[in-house]
């Protein structure tokens, strides 16, 4: 579904200095696979998931989704149409007064013929659980609920990936819960890809495999077993483990023999309780 | 010597077809030198209720008074009374707007009629309890620096006010887990030496039962809860979850390992905590 060969993104900064915002990414990820990324502020995220639907383009190296290099200029709104963003601010990703017209609005942007349109809205909706709120104004929702909105708008143009650029960052506990139900949803019933960055290490547990970024490069990857197990080196890279793996590490510390894999809560209490 | 919400009605975008009831007659004290968390899920009314502490909103009808001046006056007096109150937005670094470090630092300062040479004193001090370095940075935009320095200039301009009371409206919102540490350690350190009363506004359970001694939990435009939050928190987990809130990760794997039997106390903080009274429970050295 993607493939990205060595890609490097580099750019002058107002003082003249070079910054290797990417320095040579290869990655790929298959449809349907949910991969988290994680890693600083500054270490490249965010670049990263601009360059898969092509709101920037790499300074070397190649991006290619569904076969189309992103570099293509004719090739510009298949790629958008895709690989759907939703960002971290809900508030500035929706436009219209009433929810089903925000999510048609993508549709009518993209000359969606108008008889589809109702039912693309309808499903879109459906797929992440607002669709009882199709009448109502997006300011009256909470937060959660207006970032699922934003997310029907993107799933009503049927994209084949979802790149979520910490959806969850301002939202309440309730709020990031439906959003992680939601994107596990989409997975399972649509079969799409899922590129999800985030700061909450208890989401990236939910992925099927986690990617720890650092100053421009990718420092490891694996499942969450593999990269939530090295405790130490997540500190080194200004990370943490989730909550489960900093309490066995400290366990360990002190010289309990706990597995190394510790990584949830049930895991814990099971090695802890037997 | 507080602040004191008396009553505090707020109408939200009054006279349009929008209009609705933020803030249903609050009220309560914040004390010098506490340190309070704010929960309450999105719309509950928490910004609105915080941005009331130093008059950015103005009661519909109650008062607001810092030192027992009402706030919502025209008078110098009150200005004064204001600016004891200071304030970090949500993504403090949308804040930010002059061209140097040093110039955005010292705005609030030069403001409030410092003298130059208090001005520059100002800045000094507010960058070197951020952890910034004076010669290092003043002369850099602050556009140019990573999300958490940033973030820091902001706080360093409020710093500079010298203000009695630091509202913190999320201030670790989309940041890493090291800059949020970072972050805190500062506002703690101010909180310290400075006896400064913190007023952190937060979606985050772990932050709240952390760093606050007193935690008000909003809803519907109310005060549902006001007391200790390890307190609220174990006596309130159903209503908390109820209202879209939760309980802290360490008391949620305590609440687990105790129904399997473990014996643990109440009111464990953070893994170290955890892990402490795990082995103690378990009868490892």
């Amino acid at each position: 579904m993607i493939k990205i060969t060595e890609l490097k993104h580099y750019y002058t900064d107002a003082d003249g200095k070079e910054v290797k915002a990417l320095d040579g990414v290869s990655l790929e990820i298959k449809q349907g696979e949910f991969v988290a990324i994680i890693g600083a502020n500054g270490s490249g995220k965010s670049t990263l998931a601009r360059h898969l639907n092509a709101l920037l383009v790499p300074t070397s190296g190649k991006c290619e989704v569904d076969g189309l290099d992103t570099m293509s200029d004719e090739k510009l709104w298949d790629i958008r149409q895709t690989v759907g963003m939703v960002f971290q601010n809900p508030d500035n990703q929706i436009v219209a007064a009433v929810v089903e017209e925000d999510v048609a609005f993508s549709l009518e942007n993209v000359g969606v013929p108008s008889k589809e349109i109702y039912p693309r809205v309808k499903a879109a909706l459906e797929a992440v659980g607002m669709l009882e709120f199709a009448k109502h104004a997006p300011h009256r929702l909470s937060g959660g609920q207006k970032q699922r909105v934003a997310i029907a708008g993107i799933m009503a143009l049927e994209p084949k990936c979802l790149v979520l650029d910490e959806p969850t960052a301002m939202l309440d506990p309730q709020g990031r819960k439906q959003i992680m139900e939601t994107v596990k949803k989409l997975k399972q019933e649509k079969n799409i890809t899922v590129i999800y960055i985030t700061h909450y290490m208890s989401e990236a547990l939910e992925a099927d495999r986690v990617v720890a970024m650092h100053k421009g490069k990718i420092a490891f990857e694996g499942t969450p077993k593999e990269v939530f197990s090295r405790v130490d080196e997540l500190e080194q890279l200004g990370l943490e483990a989730p909550f489960a793996a900093k309490v066995a590490s400290e366990l360990r510390k002190a010289g309990a023999k706990l597995p190394k894999d510790i990584i949830t809560d049930e895991e814990l209490a099971l090695a802890l309780c037997q | 010597m507080s602040i004191n919400l008396t009553n505090v009605i707020y109408t939200y975008l009054k006279g349009t077809p929008f209009e609705s009831l933020a803030l249903k007659g609050v009220s309560t004290t914040i004390n010098p030198g506490e340190i309070v968390a704010i929960i309450g899920h999105t719309g509950s009314g928490k910004s609105t209720l915080v941005q009331h502490l130093n008059g950015l909103l103005n009661p519909g009808s109650g008062k607001v008074t810092v030192e027992d001046i009402d706030i919502s006056a025209k008078t110098s007096e009150a200005k004064k009374a204001r600016q004891m109150v200071g304030m970090v937005f949500q993504y403090p670094e949308h804040q930010l707007f002059a061209e140097t470090v040093y110039e955005d630092i010292a705005f609030g300062p030069r403001n409030k009629g410092f003298t130059p040479e208090e001005v520059d004193k100002a800045v000094r001090e507010g960058m070197a309890f951020v952890g910034l370095d004076f010669e290092t940075f003043k002369e850099r935009s602050p556009f140019q620096l990573s999300g958490g320095q940033m973030r820091r200039v902001a706080i360093a301009g409020i710093v500079a006010m010298n203000p009695d009371y630091l509202v913190l409206d999320e201030p670790s919102a989309g940041l890493d887990p090291r800059s949020r540490d970072a972050v805190f350690r500062e506002v703690m350190n101010l909180h310290v030496t400075r006896k400064l009363a913190i007023v952190l506004v937060t979606h985050s359970m772990e932050e709240a039962v952390k760093y606050a001694k007193r935690m008000l939990v909003i809803n519907q435009g109310n005060i549902l809860f006001d007391g200790k939050p390890e307190e609220i928190f174990k006596e309130h987990t159903d209503e908390l979850i109820e209202i879209g809130m939760d309980i802290p990760e360490s008391y949620k794997l305590a609440a687990l390992l105790r129904k399997q039997g473990m014996n643990l106390p109440e009111g464990l903080k953070d893994e170290k905590e955890l892990a402490k009274a795990i082995k103690k429970a378990k009868g490892w050295k």
